[in-house]
Parts: C-alpha cells; sequence; structure tokens
C-alpha cells in the first residue's frame, strides 16, 4: 500500500500528506493548540465571540475567532478532531474486529450459524447507518443514566456506529474465508490435526485481510461523519467534552446572529478532513479492485 | 414466480416480526411504563395494581401478542411528552416530511440526470470535470453543513429566504399542505436542496456509469454504423436503457431519504418526522421512538419488497429462474 503511493496521482498523494498531518495534529492536541479549551480556566468570557483575527475588530490571540464563552476556536477544533478521530477509528476498529470474526465463523463453519449471522447482516443492512446509530444511541441513553456524560458518550458512540458497519467486513471475509477453505494448504493443516480456532485465525485469516484494510479505510470517513451527525443532533458527545460535530452544533445557535465562525471553522475541518481520506480511499479501493484497474472510476 | 412471491412475503413479514419485537422491547423495558404512568408519590401497592392493570404481570409472550394487535390497530401508545396518542402525532408530521422528501427528489432527479448525461457525453469538458469533482466534495460535506452554509448565504446573508419552518398551510382534504402558499413554497427551497444535494450526487454518478456502460455496448455500436443521428442514439437509446437503475435506485433511496430527512428538518425546524423523532431521543419519549422505528422499519421492508416484485416482473430472466 505505501509502495504503491509512489505511483499515486498528485491529487491523491496531496490528499494523503492533508489526512495524515490533520490525524497528526489532532493526536498531539495539547502539544500544538495554543490553548487548552477543555481548561475552564484558561478562557474568560471578556474574551467571547470575538471575529477571525483578520476580520475588523478581530484579537491575534484568537486566529479564527472565538466562540461565546470565549474559548479559541483553533484550539477548539484540534481537540475537536482528536474526538472525532478517536471515535471514528475506534468505530472501525470495533466494526471491523467484529465482522471479521464472524464473518470466518460464518465462511468456515457454514450451517445455521452461518445462515443466521448472515440473515442478521441482510435485515441490518436494509436501514441506513444513521437511523441505526440513532436508534442505538438514543436507547442507550434512555436506558444508561449517564450515557450523554462525556466518560460514557464515545462508548456508545463507537458501538452504534459500529452495529451497522460490521455487516461489510463479515460479508467480503466470509465470500473469501469460503475460497481459501476450498484452497490446498488449508486441507493440509485439516490432515495434521490442526484445531479449528487455529486454522480460522492462524491460517485463513492472514489471507483475507487486504480487502479488510481497504474496506477500513473507506469507512473511516464514513464514521467519522455518522459521528459528526449524532453529536450534531444533539446524542453524540457533551458540550464540555465536545467533537467537530458538537462544535457545529453549538454555532448553529449563533448562526442566526451573523457570528458564523462558531458553526463555519469546525465545518471547514470536518469536510476537509473527510474529503482528503475519501480522495486516498477512493483511490486504495480502486488500485484494489482488479476489475476497475484500466477503468476511470 | 409465485413460489418466490411467498418466499419474500415470508421473509418480510419475519423482518417486521423482528422490528415490532424491538420496539416492544423498548417500549415495555426501557420505558417502565408503571413509572411513567403514576403518580410521583405512588405507594407499592399503587404500582403493582396499575402492573396489573396494563398487563405487565403476564407472561411476556402474551404481552408481545397484545402489542403486535395494539399496533395492527394503529393504536401505538401515548407520547411521554405531551400526553397525546403517537399515532396521531406521527399523521400530524407525515405531511411535511412527505413534500420535503418529494420535492428534494423532483429536485435530485431533474438536475442529476443532465448533468450525469453531460459527464458521460463530453467526459473532457470543463463543465464535466467540475461537475465531477464537485461531486467528491459533495459526498464528503455532511447534509447538516450544507444546510447552516445555506442558510448563512441566503437567509442571513442576502435575506432572500427564510430558514426555518414550513410557512403558511393550507388543509386540503385534511392533508395540511405548504404547496399552495407564497411562504410555503419560499420556505421548502432551502430544506429541499439541502436535502436534494446529499441524493444529486448519486443519481449523477449513477447516470454517468450506465450511460457509459450504453454507449460503449453493441446496439449503440450498430445503431452508429447504421447512420442513426447521434441525438438519437444518446437520448432514444442510450440514455432510456440508462435510466432503468436510475429508477429502481430512486425508488429504494425515497426510504433513505426520509432517513436523511431527520439531519434537514433539524437544521430547518421543519415540522416532519423527523424532528418529532429527534425531539423524542432528547426527552427519551420511548413510544414516540419506538412508533417511529416501526413506521420505518415498515416503510424499508415494503420498498425493498416491491423493488423485488417489480424486478421479478419485469426482468424475464429472474422469472425464468424463479419458476
Amino acid at each position: 500500500m505505501i509502495g504503491g503511493l509512489r505511483k499515486a496521482p498528485l491529487s491523491v498523494l496531496i490528499a494523503a500528506g492533508l489526512a495524515v498531518t490533520i490525524v497528526l495534529v489532532a493526536l498531539a492536541a495539547p502539544l500544538v493548540a495554543p490553548t487548552n479549551p477543555l481548561d475552564l480556566a484558561s478562557f474568560n468570557l471578556i474574551d467571547a465571540e470575538l471575529p477571525p483575527a483578520w476580520v475588523e475588530g478581530g484579537d491575534p490571540r484568537f486566529l479564527l475567532g472565538s466562540d461565546n464563552q470565549g474559548r479559541d476556536m483553533l484550539s477548539a477544533i484540534i481537540y475537536g478532531a482528536r474526538v472525532s478521530i478517536l471515535i471514528g477509528g475506534g468505530a472501525v476498529l470495533v466494526a471491523a474486529s467484529l465482522g471479521v470474526a464472524l464473518g470466518l465463523v460464518a465462511g468456515f463453519v457454514g450451517g445455521r450459524l452461518d445462515a443466521l449471522i448472515m440473515r442478521i447482516g441482510d435485515v441490518i443492512l436494509s436501514f441506513p447507518t444513521i437511523l441505526l446509530a440513532l436508534m442505538v444511541a438514543g436507547v442507550a441513553r434512555a436506558v444508561i443514566p449517564d450515557a450523554s456524560g462525556p466518560k460514557l458518550a464515545p462508548f456508545i458512540l463507537i458501538g452504534a456506529i459500529a452495529t451497522h458497519e460490521w455487516v461489510q467486513y463479515a460479508r467480503t471475509v466470509r465470500a473469501a474465508t469460503m475460497v481459501e477453505a476450498q484452497k490446498d494448504y488449508v486441507k493440509a493443516v485439516r490432515v495434521i490435526g490442526l484445531p479449528t480456532r487455529r486454522i480460522m485465525f492462524g491460517h485463513i485469516l492472514p489471507n483475507v485481510m487486504s480487502p479488510v484494510l481497504v474496506i477500513a479505510t473507506i469507512n473511516l470517513a464514513a464514521a467519522v461523519l455518522t459521528e459528526a451527525t449524532l453529536s450534531f443532533l444533539g446524542v453524540g458527545m457533551p458540550p464540555t467534552y465536545p467533537s467537530l460535530g458538537t462544535l457545529i452544533r453549538i454555532g448553529n445557535e449563533f448562526v442566526f446572529s451573523g457570528i458564523w465562525w462558531i458553526a463555519l471553522f469546525p465545518a471547514l475541518a470536518l469536510v476537509i478532513l473527510v474529503l482528503a481520506v475519501n480522495v486516498v480511499g477512493d483511490w486504495v479501493r480502486d488500485r484494489f479492485n482488479p476489475k476497475l484497474r484500466g477503468r476511470k472510476a | 414466480m409465485l413460489k418466490a412471491l411467498t418466499s419474500r412475503l415470508t421473509q418480510a413479514v419475519l423482518v417486521m416480526l423482528v422490528v415490532t419485537a424491538c420496539a416492544f422491547l423498548m417500549f415495555r423495558y426501557v420505558g417502565d411504563p408503571v413509572r411513567v404512568l403514576s403518580r410521583e408519590d405512588a405507594t407499592q401497592e399503587e404500582k403493582a395494581e396499575l402492573a396489573r392493570a396494563l398487563g405487565l404481570d403476564r407472561p411476556v409472550l402474551v404481552q408481545y401478542g397484545g402489542f403486535v394487535a395494539r399496533v395492527l390497530r394503529g393504536d401505538l401508545g401515548v407520547s411521554f411528552r405531551n400526553q397525546r396518542p403517537v399515532a396521531t402525532l406521527l399523521a400530524e408530521r407525515l405531511p411535511a416530511t412527505l413534500e420535503l422528501v418529494f420535492a428534494a427528489t423532483v429536485l435530485a432527479l431533474s438536475l442529476g440526470i443532465p448533468l450525469g448525461v453531460l459527464c458521460a457525453l463530453k467526459p473532457d469538458s470543463v463543465l464535466a470535470r467540475a461537475v465531477q469533482a464537485l461531486s467528491l466534495v459533495g459526498v464528503s460535506t455532511p447534509t447538516f453543513v450544507t444546510g447552516i452554509v445555506l442558510i448563512l448565504v441566503f437567509s442571513v446573508g442576502l435575506g432572500l429566504l427564510p430558514s426555518f419552518g414550513r410557512g403558511q398551510t393550507v388543509d386540503v382534504f385534511g392533508w395540511p399542505t405548504g404547496l399552495l402558499t407564497a411562504s410555503g413554497w419560499r420556505s421548502l427551497v432551502l430544506p429541499s436542496v439541502t436535502l436534494a444535494l446529499y441524493q444529486l450526487t448519486l443519481i449523477m454518478r449513477l447516470v454517468r456509469s450506465e450511460m457509459i456502460d450504453a454507449l460503449s455496448s453493441d446496439y449503440v455500436r450498430y445503431a452508429r454504423a447504421r447512420g442513426l443521428p447521434e441525438r438519437y442514439i444518446n437520448f432514444r437509446l442510450a440514455l432510456r436503457n440508462a435510466l432503468m437503475p436510475v429508477i429502481t435506485v430512486t425508488g429504494l433511496q425515497i426510504g433513505s431519504l426520509i432517513a436523511f430527512a431527520i439531519v434537514t428538518e433539524t437544521v430547518f425546524q421543519w415540522p416532519g418526522m423527523g424532528l418529532l423523532f429527534i425531539q423524542a431521543v432528547s426527552f427519551a419519549d420511548i413510544p414516540v421512538m419506538a412508533a417511529y422505528l416501526l413506521f420505518v422499519g415498515l416503510l424499508f421492508v415494503a420498498i425493498n419488497m416491491l423493488v423485488d416484485v417489480i424486478y421479478a416482473l419485469v426482468d424475464p430472466r429472474l422469472r425464468a429462474s424463479a419458476r
């Protein structure tokens, strides 16, 4: 994957660079951000609603302006991006692990278990991600008392997104496993008498992983978007520990008074992040799909 | 044919049973009806009495049966939040959502098809390249960001269009419509454009790829060899064949569009079902959530089944294999 990047078109290289930079900056938020927006003592209401530095009335201390509580928007965005990326990445990780495990079992064991897993997947896939995620998050908030608190919210979001996304992995891995299971090396290890679990995870798994990585790249953008949408709708991260979606939700209340920067800059950051990941993801998918090779997608 | 139809129908009924079971579980265990319906200072005996009156002491399966029977009669319970029947609430909100989805679909089709054709016929033109690049940006821009930007530009900045509500409505046979008043039309513009943009990209990409496939097919090559006029080939032959899957996908998308309307309705405070649902989520109003789940579940199952049946009717190959 990395080696092939040398032959990639310029747009993909730029997108990849952008995506890596955003992720690195976001993950290193405490080192990079000018202030700590989570530290209540670091900001002051006197600085509230200042426009970006280059606009009249702006303050050079707040490059992208400040929000309604006097927090620096740039710092809030960097910290928010960190939350978004960690939740998006977490959701991809959980969905991929669950999907790969279930897909392996379905493909290798077959029979009723296979039918059961795949039917559940069919039902889940007939609903859009956002709807299912809203339902899961909504029910979780009704059942668990502290579900909207900053400690539990990320895990609920990850679970809500992964509920839908695992099916794609399971379907792909199941199909690949069925092909692998017929090959000679699997027959050979069966003859040796290795336990099923070791055949599945030790021998088949490494050979079905490459499509999983492709799906994971594409899914990362989708997961970040779903998280942002849930947070925007008010069932995601709380304002005390905002993700990019939460920041946009907060900013949305000020749009009508002409204070555009509180909503617009986090939105811009979100779009750039997702766009960059999408460009890379599309390219990776086309490269790994022999059917599409040579054809412009 | 009949066999395929029955198996498809059985599957649909099974899915609906699963969905009702989820709704029932939410209703019965998440909402805790006793706590909600009894007074704050109710004694244990009063609560037990209420539980008996509601039938909560009976076996779970019997309760589930009762729940299904009530749902089939159209009784979806009473909203915790505003103490009104959920069925009525949904019925009140349905017209707003349907009008929004309808307007968005019309908009997406009338823009997406010509743009897709353009990209297929003149792939190297400046316009086609710009459209292609913009469509990638479109896919990466969440609906709520589009909505906020539109509000900023057209409502706050230019002051041209209203940014919330559906304007004045007129009752036509009990259906409150915004399509007959000037303010209704003006209010519809921004939400429907926002919702349409999400679908527009999809339709455009689909038309483009289907059109490219059709243009490289044998019948188009023979039509060229016969010397038929280019316009006839492009629009009468290629486009017609390219539109079949577009119609299917648009039909399938109506369900997701209703689901995605949740976001658009939240941004524009559009009084539809999506807004009702999201308010229910934030107030933990379980009956409304469960009813919405049932409604959307039914909608999706119905649409999926309809598409399968139409396919079986239209495509002779599927008809043959099903026999």
